[in-house]
């Protein structure tokens, strides 16, 4: 394994996505995303970020190309294979997707009860996080009853309990107050600076100019530009 | 005012879950995967209880009678004139006595013969007529061993000599009908046992199905959460084993009370191929594995149907 495989934690190399015969929705995508770094993936409405998003938390495979991820070729890689790189990243959906029939802390505590944490281990953590998004007087609501806001939350706080090697987010300040935005986008660079890389699929460009050591991915109509250059030639971080 | 019960026994039932299922067995909805299967589980498994107690029942019977007939030869003197009969009855017992493999012999008595005929000539036949109707004297013969072709017709040859109107039948001959109709019977409870597995197995994966469909959304989340498919088919198999068990239960209860009063109908009775199918311990035995076996059935049956819908996902 070369030195450069071992720093990065995602690799794209001329990766290109078509659902069933259409045209291609992504199209030569090569890019490496290094851990610690914050990225933001911008474009317009259909430019293709939830496609790019839904390739990087494994819930789609490419129609061609290579995917490397946390040093495994994530297209050869067998399906018994796939929960463990998953395990490693945390996800907030664009739509939240919170479990129906669960309440607001079992749907949080789930990521830590699939990778096998026994209760006592999961009740302060989940409580911890309930209260730092601000609902913990909530945990016992099902997620009908809360407000968009509220699921947002709650789905930021699921994605992110697990402490990911990644965060990838589908527009997590979509739903929520100024306030709340500026204080999730503080939560994401905590993780951020605690070695987590951070992915943000976002169409508001007050959010770019928040986060200063940030890094730009545009898409447009399935095709990445590099504005900044980052992604070619990264800026180096202290290990 | 919700209909629904309250938050507190939620929280209740909850902690039930979690303490004798895992937490994972919070991730179907527990209530859509039961509704009718416990009902449709207790069916089968009643239905199975008694065709398997029918067979074995049958079974019984079938063994019972061949271990007491299977060595029995009667020896018919069919000769009208009654007092040449007798004397053939008497050389007859004679020449069995020096036949080789006769374990036991015995004239059966005139009275018993009246009685036998009785209900289809009636008892009062001579004096009514005044003319008697020759009944043929019996010679009821115990072999040894099994009444073989050979054995009956050495038996034939040495009674012949001494009673030449004697004829020699191997009662299992003439039962042989009544044996090849209670072992069809036999094969038919087997058959029924086998569809009604087939039928379980069929309504679980249906039920399955149906539960996977109506949680797809929700498994494809606990998917790309990191949950294996051995986790979800977990779930699965645990919801579908309580169902199973307590739709099993009930199903064996039913059975047992269906069977216990018919097997009180059958021994009233008094017919002795009919109480000679009384079932015996390992029989009650079997009947207990049946819930047993349909809810390990049930879980195969889910955890392979959920594994297959879940291999079609990434």
């Amino acid at each position: 394994m070369s030195s450069k495989a071992d720093g990065e934690i995602i690799h794209f190399d001329n990766v290109g996505l078509r659902y069933d015969h259409d045209r291609e929705v992504l199209s030569d995508l090569s890019f490496t995303l290094f851990p610690g770094s914050f990225y933001f993936l911008t474009g317009a409405s259909g430019a293709g970020k939830t496609s790019l998003l839904r390739l990087l938390y494994l819930a789609q495979r490419p129609s061609r190309g290579v995917i490397r991820m946390f040093g495994k070729d994530a297209i050869t890689l067998p399906r018994s294979g796939l929960p463990a790189l998953r395990r490693r990243i945390g996800v907030v959906f664009q739509d939240f997707r919170l479990v129906p029939h669960l309440s607001a802390f079992d749907n949080v505590a789930l990521p830590l009860r699939v990778a096998g944490f026994g209760e006592r281990e999961i009740a302060g953590p989940v409580r911890d996080i309930l209260e730092w998004v601000g609902l913990a007087d909530r945990q016992d609501a099902r997620p009908a009853t809360l407000s968009g806001g509220e699921q947002q939350r709650i789905a930021i706080a699921r994605a992110v309990i697990a402490r990911p090697d990644m965060l990838v987010a589908d527009e997590p300040t979509g739903n929520v107050d100024p306030d709340m935005a500026v204080k999730l986008l503080r939560l994401f660079e905590l993780l951020n600076r605690q070695g987590t890389t951070v992915v943000v699929a976002t169409h508001d460009a007050h959010l770019l100019r928040k986060v200063p050591d940030s890094l730009i991915m545009r898409l447009d109509r399935g095709r990445l530009s590099d504005p900044t250059g980052a992604l070619r030639y990264p800026p180096r971080r202290p290990a | 005012m919700s209909g629904g019960p309250s938050k507190r026994v939620r929280q209740r039932r909850a902690r039930a879950r979690r303490l004798f299922a895992g937490a994972e067995a919070e991730l179907v909805p527990q209530g859509r995967l039961s509704g009718p299967m416990p009902w449709v589980i207790a069916i089968m498994v009643a239905l199975t209880a008694i065709a398997l107690a029918t067979g074995l029942a049958l079974g019984n019977t079938v063994t019972a009678a061949t271990a007491e007939i299977e060595g029995g030869v009667t020896v018919q003197l069919v000769e009208p004139r009654a007092d040449v009969r007798e004397r053939e009855a008497a050389r007859a017992l004679d020449a069995l006595k020096v036949v080789q493999g006769v374990a036991s012999m015995r004239l059966v008595p005139q009275e018993e013969l009246d009685a036998l005929v009785a209900p289809w000539l009636g008892s009062s036949i001579d004096t009514a007529t005044g003319a008697g109707i020759p009944v043929p004297a019996l010679i009821d013969v115990r072999l040894q061993r099994a009444a073989s072709p050979e054995r009956v017709a050495a038996i034939q040859r040495a009674v012949t000599r001494a009673a030449p109107s004697a004829r020699v039948d191997a009662q299992a001959t003439w039962l042989k009908p009544v044996f090849d109709a209670i072992v069809s019977l036999q094969w038919l409870a087997i058959v029924l046992v086998a569809l009604l597995a087939a039928a379980l197995s069929a309504a679980v994966l249906l039920a399955a199905r149906s539960t996977l469909g109506t949680n797809r959304e929700t498994i494809e989340i606990v998917h790309l959460l990191g949950g294996t498919d051995a986790q979800i088919a977990r779930v699965f198999q645990r919801a579908i084993a309580f169902d199973a068990a307590g739709g099993g239960a009930f199903g064996l209860a039913l059975a047992l009370v269906v069977i216990l009063s018919l097997g009180r109908r059958f021994a009233g009775l008094g017919a002795g191929m009919v109480s000679s199918g009384a079932l015996v311990w390992s029989d009650w035995l079997l009947l207990a594995l049946v819930p047993i076996m349909a809810t390990l059935l049930a879980m195969v049956t889910a955890r392979l149907t959920v594994m297959q819908a879940l291999r079609k996902m990434l």
